[in-house]
């Protein structure tokens, strides 16, 4: 299925080293309402890991996880 | 279970308290309680008018590991003290510092930074650490 549901939050993380870009998405999640989506953009290598674990634990799926070049891209829906 | 994470920060170089900074902010992006309680040469380092300053790092890192972590501020990694109060802007955070090294140091409440929450005794923390685990850095 295609996302369609556009994004009420970037977050941009470029350049920032574990555990910040976490740190600054479960800042900026409590802003949205649930269902809303937040796109994290992050250069930390180990955020991939960090993204899927963080997801799991807090309930906020994970709808998209991309790298382009040395930028990750994740999608987070707020449970 | 009892999901609070006990750190107890012994040691006062950077690299160290660093990486009790980004373990405290992980356990709090998680939703888990973190308590720490500061000791010796970590509690000099929460003195509010040497926060910032340059505390070394330990021994190990010798001239090689000293330039890997230059590097890395010139790049922009946050100071350990800017990730620990990110980490207390997340909630469940609360740093405690102990009375028998404030009585070593000579040092009082007034002389430490804001990010510490109060003193207590070996006692008190190891009620508020309960079953959960403990580390010692």
């Amino acid at each position: 299925m295609i996302e369609t549901t556009p994004l009420a939050k970037t977050i941009d993380a470029r350049g920032l080293s574990c555990p910040l870009p976490i740190v600054k998405t479960a800042l900026g999640i409590r802003e949205l309402s649930s269902g809303q989506l937040i796109e994290v953009l992050a250069t930390d290598p180990g955020s991939t890991k960090d993204f899927e674990a963080w997801s799991k634990t807090t309930g906020h799926a994970l709808v998209e996880s991309s790298v382009d070049g040395k930028v990750f891209r994740y999608v987070l829906r707020k449970k | 279970m009892d999901d609070t994470l006990s750190l107890v920060l012994f040691s006062g170089t950077d690299d160290k308290l660093n990486a009790a900074a980004v373990l405290t902010a992980g356990a709090a992006a998680l939703g888990r309680p973190v308590h720490l309680f500061l000791q010796y040469w970590a509690l000099d380092a929460f003195r509010a008018d040497r926060i910032a300053a340059d505390h070394g790092l330990a021994a190990e890192a010798g001239a090689a590991g000293e330039a890997a972590v230059k590097a890395l501020a010139a790049a922009g990694q946050a100071p350990w003290h800017e990730t620990m109060r990110q980490a207390k802007e997340l909630g469940g955070v609360e740093i405690q510092a102990c009375t028998l090294s404030m009585d070593l140091l000579h040092i009082t409440e007034a002389d430490l930074d804001p990010l510490v929450d109060g003193v207590e005794g070996v006692t008190a923390f190891w009620l508020a650490a309960g079953e959960g685990q403990v580390v010692f850095i």
